[in-house]
């Protein structure tokens, strides 16, 4: 079975969980930037957790089924059309052969994922099927959709189809969000009044946000001024090329924060401050271009606390 | 190497600090050494070693390791004491080799691809006149373009940290401070650079994996690919990415002709970069680098 593609939206990529063991060669963890939602929409089609996903950004594709589907569509709320007519969101959908299927405006959040009865079945790259635009690699033929193309769908379900899914657990797209990060990296080399900035200030979300990373607005942080090391180039905010952690939160010469998300390089100069703790980075994908975001400090105590309860929330959504 | 940081003075110094709760990042120093690199190394070789339950990416870095792990597998206190553990076998090491590999990378200096990228991006560059390469040699106060590139091809250079991208190298030249080549990045970043350009920032040479934005000055371009998904060429046959920490680097200057004729052997899929396994000795080459350095060199003419 294959989704025609007759429209491939703005940037639609296909995503699973990711591609772990070759950081260090600068390949990027990658996979679905909200995974909640993409793992949602798999046991919505009685796939596993692991299947392939097309996640889609601001606009939508326009497919068409080579044969009788079934699929789910959860993230984003967005209006899903089945040959024009309105089809529910976090619901199972049961397609025809040659049903078209089309998405109208986002009305908040970025992303939203499409999951396939038997998963997107392009080829294990590396250990995953998800897509590393600038490596050329994974995915479909390495790139995000384009026009024409037939993308494989597996036939190896064996789940039962969930139907429908607890609104209550269904994640939220709020406007404003609290980020919870743990200090640390190169926190010491702010000053006390730049680490109070970045704590208490309230940050919007720029349009610079992408897989790489979100970039956000607000107040200048004040870094400490020093005579910088050997090799670590010349502004306060500069460090010798390190290793970047995923959810770090650099500030190139003090202004607006960015933090890196699953696509990010693997490395570079700027210090990061902070890091966004592993239960927050599905929220941190979920926001929108201008969402009002607080990062509030925590410990690892609560970070790992976060995470437990996190996995217990994605263990009711499989009952 | 006269002021260059020795092992010793970095024993027991890294500092342990938290990327959230999945990134230990250890930093070895503030500052670029071949010690401090000579120490990453050494500490993610041993890392890997143990075959941590619940580490899943060991980053060695210039001066810095960044690991990832799996807090429901493994807890942060347990990872940082074993990371401690290791920094004290690392530190105690009685003489400290990495037996690795030197590698020649066929290079066209001052070709047409990357001048005319230069060229479009002049607008902003610190010196709007001229290439890359005059900026170059003009900061480190050498006669030329000619003297720059010869200086860069004619000493080794360490691979201190394989990332940014795909496959992207970060290289050390392994010359006293005092002689390294050092050239401030691009002011303001690059929307694009043509792929397997040889860059500059700082003091790291860098060779590009793949076209896209960067702000290194831009040098020559290789003649032959670092990163190949499709695995068509030998040296890829069991990985995509070519290069590793540690790896030792030999640039050699090729002209249009020679250039032209590497490419028609990779396009043919013949292509195999000339190699050999080489013991880095970090004592030896700190104590005499110049001599070493031709010594390690020989390396590529007995093969």
């Amino acid at each position: 079975m294959t989704l025609e593609i007759l429209e491939p939206g703005l940037s639609t990529t296909v995503q699973d969980r990711g591609r772990f063991g070759h950081y260090n060669v600068g390949i990027p963890q990658g996979g679905s930037m909200d995974q909640l939602s993409a793992e949602i929409v798999n046991a919505l089609v009685g796939n596993t957790a692991e299947e392939a996903v097309l996640e889609c950004t601001y606009l939508g594709p326009k497919f068409r089924t080579s044969a009788p589907a079934v699929i789910a569509v959860g993230g984003a709320p967005v209006e899903v059309k089945v040959n024009g007519a309105t089809a529910p969101q976090w619901e199972a959908i049961e397609l025809a052969a040659g049903d078209e299927v089309s998405f109208g405006f986002l009305q908040g959040g970025t992303r939203y994922y499409v999951a396939v009865r038997g998963g997107i079945d392009v080829p294990l790259v590396l250990g995953s099927r998800s897509t590393y635009a600038l490596g050329a690699l994974g995915g479909y033929q390495g790139r995000k959709l384009a026009a024409g193309d037939q993308v494989p769908v597996g036939d190896t379900a064996s789940g039962e189809v969930l139907g429908a899914i607890a609104p209550e657990l269904r994640p939220a797209f709020p406007a404003e969000t609290e980020i919870r990060v743990l200090l640390g990296l190169y926190d010491h080399r702010l000053t006390a009044a730049g680490l109070a900035t970045l704590l208490e200030s309230t940050w919007t979300l720029t349009p610079v946000a992408d897989r790489t990373g979100l970039r956000y607005s607000g107040p200048e942080v004040e870094w400490k001024e020093r005579e910088q090391p050997f090799g670590a180039g010349s502004d306060p905010s500069n460090i010798v090329d390190a290793g970047y952690a995923v959810g770090s939160i650099q500030i190139p010469g003090g202004k607006e924060p960015i933090v890196l998300h699953r696509d990010a390089v693997s490395g570079g100069g700027y210090a990061m401050v902070a890091t966004v703790i592993s239960a927050d980075m599905d929220s941190l994908a979920r926001s929108a271009p201008g969402t009002k975001t607080r990062f509030v400090a925590v410990s690892m105590e609560e970070a790992v606390a976060a995470r437990s309860e996190g996995k217990a929330l994605r263990r009711s959504i499989w009952g | 190497m006269s002021d260059t940081l020795s092992a010793d003075s970095l024993k027991g110094t890294a500092r342990y600090t938290w990327g959230g709760d999945e990134f230990l990042f250890v930093e070895i120093s503030e500052a670029m050494s071949l010690a401090a690199n000579f120490k990453s190394n050494s500490m993610a070789t041993r890392l890997g070693g143990r075959a941590l339950a619940g580490v899943t990416e060991i980053c060695p870095a210039n001066a810095s390791l960044l690991v990832r792990f799996d807090p429901d597998l493994l807890g942060a206190a347990d990872l940082e004491s074993a990371m401690r553990e290791i920094e004290v076998e690392v530190d105690n090491a009685s003489h400290p080799v990495l037996n690795t590999r030197l590698i020649e990378i066929p290079v066209w200096y001052d070709d047409p691809y990357t001048r005319e990228t230069g060229a479009r991006f002049r607008s902003g560059h610190q010196r709007p006149e001229g290439t890359d390469l005059d900026f170059a040699a003009e900061v480190n106060d050498l006669s030329g373009a000619d003297e720059f590139i010869r200086r860069h091809h004619s000493s080794p250079w360490l691979v201190s940290m394989v990332g940014f991208v795909a496959g992207l190298p970060f290289m050390f030249q392994m010359v006293p401070r005092e002689q390294q080549l050092e050239v401030p990045k691009y002011l303001s970043p690059r929307t694009d650079t043509p792929p397997l350009t040889v860059g500059h920032g700082g003091c790291f040479a860098c060779i590009y994996s793949v076209r896209g934005a960067g702000g290194y000055q831009m040098f020559g371009i290789a003649a032959a690919p670092i990163f190949d998904p499709a695995q068509s060429l030998a040296d890829f046959k069991d990985f995509m990415v070519f290069f590793k920490p540690g790896d030792i680097v030999k640039f050699r200057p090729v002209d249009e002709v020679e250039y032209k004729s590497i490419k028609e052997q990779v396009d043919a899929g013949t292509f195999v970069y000339k190699q050999v396994p080489v013991t880095f000795d970090l004592a030896e080459a700190l104590g005499d680098p110049e001599s070493y350095n031709t010594k390690l060199l020989e390396n590529l003419n007995d093969s």
